[in-house]
């Protein structure tokens, strides 16, 4: 994983630790709700961001695949009465399911035809939230979904399912660090250099771009169980395709070729409508602006801000002297 | 019961004939660039809107409103092009992805802000008098769209194959180095295929306002209907693209009708979806041209 990430996995661990203890400031309990946000929000971008800047595909559907993990938790439990640990499993089942179905036909092409597969079965799955009522009750949505527990300890406090939530987040970073700097991580990244010469060198692209899609729709159906747990309801709005592009807004925005740019893009994304909240519903302009700007400016997105800071300051330096 | 299907088909083809136009839109783009610009639909949706605020605000005559309609989402097109696309360095498929959707996402808020968010109506071209078709109606501005789109095709055939700045076009999609070394100005060719497709949609986005109404965010969806007919008919290919918009205006309506109506927009996905999945080149596309396609 190499030093720098492991400071950098143990400083966020820290964060994570010690931001509760600080509630002196107004409001303190509405931030907690946005970090448990940020925590689930950032589960599913740094699946994305494996996928994007690594595998160098785009999926603009993984609001479905984080829907079918909320979904298929909210149903079973609240609607069959079983329990969450069952639940949680079986969504991660039906989104490697979906995300092989959609994955393997679409990436054995070559170039982009996820991108508009994903788009494709985004939709189709936002449609069978909103219609298939007599299981998600429509667009309105259900509720009574219960809080997890463990071992006789109930999840039923912000405090408590900041803590879970992340945990989990810092374990799948763990984990996606782990496969960057892996064999696979490797692979993607000849991959991106140049398909031909991946093949060529025995690397089967194909297969390792479907496995990192299914990945990140693992991760994204985790993000949704507990985002379910949470929340305690889930309606279809929040899953639409607006989120997906949201979600790639927040890796592309942070930086695709970091896993830490898609936690900061993440974090970024889910505090920006609470400053924003005088736009009302014209953010979207903001958004759309921003993220023309980085793409065309920034390629490596905020997290590479530095970086081009001060090689430009190098430059001017080295004409001056 | 065959009245009903009679109307169904009428509507799948009024529906489709603005899916193929949004298709030979992408077709236009994705031949001299290899760019998916994720912002055609909305120039359907520009189109649309521009037409209703020169008839019913500024009172313009239809026949001088749908040209200056037009000539407003070029000008949009050019504009995207110039400001975008241009300026990019060697970008590659995912960053040039990215900036469209980051285009349509900024269109759709500008128009949220211009228009609001309510759906507007058009009065129809020639009359709401409906005419009787074998036991079904016929409006006369479904007549419109079917008509024109028609006529859009071999215009645009036409254009491509016999005017000298439409060949250069083609020249630029089969190879733009060769294109370039016989002196053809590769890049102003890009420029013009977003102001021809961001024309055509706009042609496709009037022509349907009097039917379906227009509202601001009615873009993504048509976009993704578009690129269905599009992928159906074999991306790139004109002909194809309308074969397509008509297969999936069909599939959608007479799915629509006789399975069940929520279920509308899914039917004709799931045919992209299986397209893709089954025969990419497109039904009527060939698999060696979809190979040597960057996207």
């Amino acid at each position: 994983m190499g030093r720098n990430n492991l400071y950098g996995v143990l400083a966020l661990a820290a964060f994570i630790l010690v931001f509760p203890l600080v509630r002196r400031f107004d409001s303190f309990s509405h931030y907690l709700d946005i970090m448990v946000f940020v925590g689930l929000t950032g589960m599913v971008t740094m699946g994305l961001s494996l996928l994007m800047g690594y595998a160098g595909q785009i999926s603009l559907g993984h609001a479905a695949f984080y829907g079918l993990g909320g979904y298929t938790t909210g149903i079973m439990t609240a609607k069959f009465g079983l329990s969450p640990w069952l639940a949680l499993p079986a969504g991660m089942l039906i989104s490697t399911a979906v995300a092989v179905a959609v994955g393997v036909p679409s990436l054995k092409l070559r170039g982009h035809y996820l991108a508009m597969a994903t788009l494709g079965f985004g939709e189709i799955v936002f449609i069978v939230f909103n219609e298939w009522t007599a299981l998600t009750s429509g667009p309105d949505g259900f509720g009574n979904i219960p809080r997890l527990s463990l071992w006789g300890y109930a999840f039923d406090t912000a405090l408590a399912n900041y803590y879970l939530v992340w945990g989990v987040a810092i374990l799948m970073l763990i984990f996606v660090l782990n496969v960057v700097n892996s064999r696979v991580g490797r692979a993607l990244r000849s991959i991106h250099g140049s398909e031909l010469g991946a093949m060529a060198m025995g690397v089967n692209a194909a297969k390792y771009k479907v496995q990192v899609f299914v990945i990140s729709a693992v991760m994204a159906a985790i993000a949704g169980s507990l985002y379910a747990h949470f929340v305690q309801f889930v309606n279809p709005p929040v899953f639409s395709l607006f989120f997906s592009i949201k979600l790639v807004m927040m890796v592309v925005i942070g930086g695709m070729t970091s896993v830490w740019g898609a936690l900061l893009g993440a974090a970024l994304l889910t505090f920006l409508p609470e400053w924003l909240v005088f736009l009302q519903d014209f953010d979207i302009l903001a958004y759309g602006l921003i993220l023309l700007l980085i793409t065309m400016f920034l390629d490596k997105g905020l997290i590479g801000l530095p970086e081009v800071l001060y090689r430009r300051l190098v430059r001017a330096a080295g004409r001056e002297g | 019961m065959t009245g009903q299907i009679i109307q169904y088909v009428l509507t799948g083809l009024t529906l489709g004939s603005v899916y193929a136009i949004v298709a030979l839109g992408f077709n236009i783009i994705y031949n001299a660039t290899e760019i998916i610009n994720f912002a055609q639909g909305e120039f359907v949706m520009l189109g649309g809107l521009f037409m209703v605020t020169f008839v019913h605000s500024l009172g313009l005559p239809l026949p001088l409103a749908f040209p200056v309609a037009v000539a407003a989402v070029t000008l949009v097109g050019l504009m995207m092009e110039r400001l975008a696309i241009y300026p990019l360095k060697n970008p590659g498929v995912l960053t040039l992805i990215i900036i469209t959707i980051a285009l349509s996402i900024l269109v759709k808020g500008l128009a949220m802000f211009a228009w609001g968010k309510d759906p507007y109506s058009l009065r129809p071209f020639t009359g709401d008098k409906p005419i009787p078709f074998f036991g079904a109606v016929l409006m006369p501005q479904a007549l419109w769209v079917i008509g024109v789109t028609l006529v859009l095709v071999v215009l645009l055939t036409l254009f491509f194959e016999r005017t000298i700045i439409g060949k250069a076009m083609s020249a630029c999609a089969y190879d733009r180095e060769a294109a370039s070394l016989v002196g053809i100005n590769v890049r102003r060719m890009i420029m013009l295929s977003f102001m021809l497709s961001a024309a055509l949609g706009a042609a496709g986005g009037i022509l349907i306002t009097p039917i379906s109404l227009m509202e601001y965010d009615r873009g993504a969806m048509l976009a993704l209907k578009g690129f269905g007919a599009a992928i159906v008919g074999g991306l790139g290919s004109f002909y194809g693209a309308v074969a397509g918009g008509f297969l999936l205006g069909l599939v959608e309506s007479l799915g629509a009708g006789l399975i069940h109506s929520g279920y509308k927009d899914a039917m004709a996905l799931v045919l992209l979806l299986l397209v893709l999945f089954v025969k990419p080149s497109g039904i009527f596309g060939q698999i060696e041209v979809s190979k040597i396609k960057k996207f």
